[in-house]
């Protein structure tokens, strides 16, 4: 028990709460990257998704680019992220952990958005042609609210891989909750890398509930 | 790794063929052991699951939350017990699999159709006879599923277990991120990949070759 007890010390010491290594600023750095990370992601795979979803085209590609998005490493993609970085003079921290998260979250919300449109009762969707509604009216009234639930398994599981990428990026000089990981590993301090692993962790499964609670409700309405 | 210095240096390549190679055994072995020690954990929780069916809600609760937590941070969270060792990393690793290992197995037993079973009950089947000579063949294509996805998912986490000093493809990785030099950076992100890639292909092999029945897919 002594260990968890200097730990709970750690976290309750009002020093670790102040300044640019405080634990407020490093949860908003980690936040504040995952979010953007997410965002810049559905921007791209969401548009992309659900139109190929809803006219049908591409769908061997839409599935598979799940799958190929999987077998690659983020410790990897990282790595690919930096080169890229350094050679276009963005240097280290912030960017190429942005760079490596943003292909690591297109892939699940690409593929679910594809597969929510895709698996709506095609009975319904003709209804709703039948009645006159234009494409995109059947896309936003028709589709899209059947599908929701499958959408947002998809962000839920782009967020999760993200906090933990954004975790790695601390090994490319990034902020956010990683630092107290490996500073913590190359001081040998570790109370601050269990701390620091147990705030990513308890974000990584905040998300996944949080998502799993709108899930839900998004299937009842 | 200013501009002027080229990406990859072919040189220190040829020079360190033999470590590329210890690397990448040790990163095949580091999967390996996970994969096959989840396996197993995995069938064990599997039946029990089976025989027990109200325990399945807890054991999914546990291996999902277990698969949610960032690789780093589960990691980190052992060492203070497990130290810097073989053992803390291999425990992060194997809980890893064992969501989607369990998945498949349940899935795989559960997708055989009922009047097979009851057939092979008809004709004198035990219940482990069952198991073993209808039910897990039949379902062996859905559990190779599952361990495509669980080796190529271990593989990428193996590639973050070289900062418990456990080697593999990371290695190389944490080198170049420390001399701040390209050419490891390079082969060890290209090692890990390449790893994945050779992996899933011949795992699609290993499913033709035993279940010959299934081949139409």
């Amino acid at each position: 028990m002594s260990f968890l007890t200097s730990v709970a010390a750690w976290l309750a010491d009002g020093a670790h709460w102040q300044g640019a290594d405080g634990i407020p600023i490093r949860v908003l750095e980690h936040v504040e990257l995952s979010a953007l990370a997410v965002v810049v992601a559905a921007g791209v795979a969401l548009p992309l998704g659900l139109y190929l979803g809803h006219t049908g085209r591409a769908s061997f590609a839409a599935i598979n680019v799940a799958n190929v998005g999987r077998a690659i490493p983020s410790l990897a993609m990282l790595v690919f992220a930096l080169l890229v970085s350094i050679q276009i003079g963005l240097g280290l921290g912030f960017w190429p952990t942005l760079f490596a998260m943003v292909p690591l979250a297109i892939p699940p919300i690409l593929t679910n958005s594809f597969v929510a449109i895709r698996t709506t009762d095609r009975d319904i969707v003709e209804a709703a042609r039948g009645m006159g509604m234009r494409e995109l009216q059947v896309l936003r009234a028709v589709e899209l609210p059947a599908g929701l639930p499958i959408v947002l398994a998809g962000l839920r599981t782009a967020s999760v891989n993200v906090v933990a990428t954004a975790t790695l990026g601390a090994l490319v000089a990034g902020g956010g909750l990683g630092r107290y990981i490996v500073d913590g590993l190359a001081l040998q301090e570790y109370e601050r890398l269990f701390a620091g692993a147990l705030l990513v962790a308890l974000l990584a499964v905040g998300i996944e509930v949080g998502f799993g609670v709108l899930e839900r409700a998004s299937r009842h309405t | 790794m200013t501009p002027e210095e080229p990406l990859i240096r072919w040189d220190w390549i040829a020079s360190h063929l033999d470590e590329i190679a210890m690397r990448a055994g040790e990163h095949i072995q580091l999967t390996v052991i996970a994969v096959g020690l989840g396996l197993v954990i995995a069938f064990g929780l599997s039946l029990l699951v089976l025989r027990v069916p109200r325990l399945e809600q807890s054991a999914t609760l546990v291996t999902g939350t277990l698969y949610t937590i960032p690789s780093l941070a589960l990691f980190a969270l052992l060492i203070p017990y497990t130290g810097l060792t073989l053992l803390t990393a291999e425990i992060g690793l194997v809980g890893y699999t064992l969501l989607i290992l369990m998945r498949n197995i349940l899935g795989g037993i559960r997708s055989v159709p009922e009047d097979v079973r009851e057939s092979a009950l008809g004709m004198g089947y035990t219940r482990a006879q069952l198991l073993w000579r209808v039910e897990l063949p039949l379902a062996l294509p859905i559990i190779v599923a599952g361990i495509r996805i669980a080796t190529i998912t271990t593989i990428g986490l193996v590639t973050v277990t070289a900062l418990i000093g456990q080697g593999g493809a990371g290695y190389l990785i944490l080198i170049g991120l420390q001399r701040f030099f390209s050419t490891p950076l390079i082969v060890g992100a290209a090692l890990s990949l390449t790893l994945a890639i050779v992996a899933d292909g011949a795992l699609v092999l290993m499913q033709r070759a035993f279940t010959p029945w299934s081949r139409a897919r």
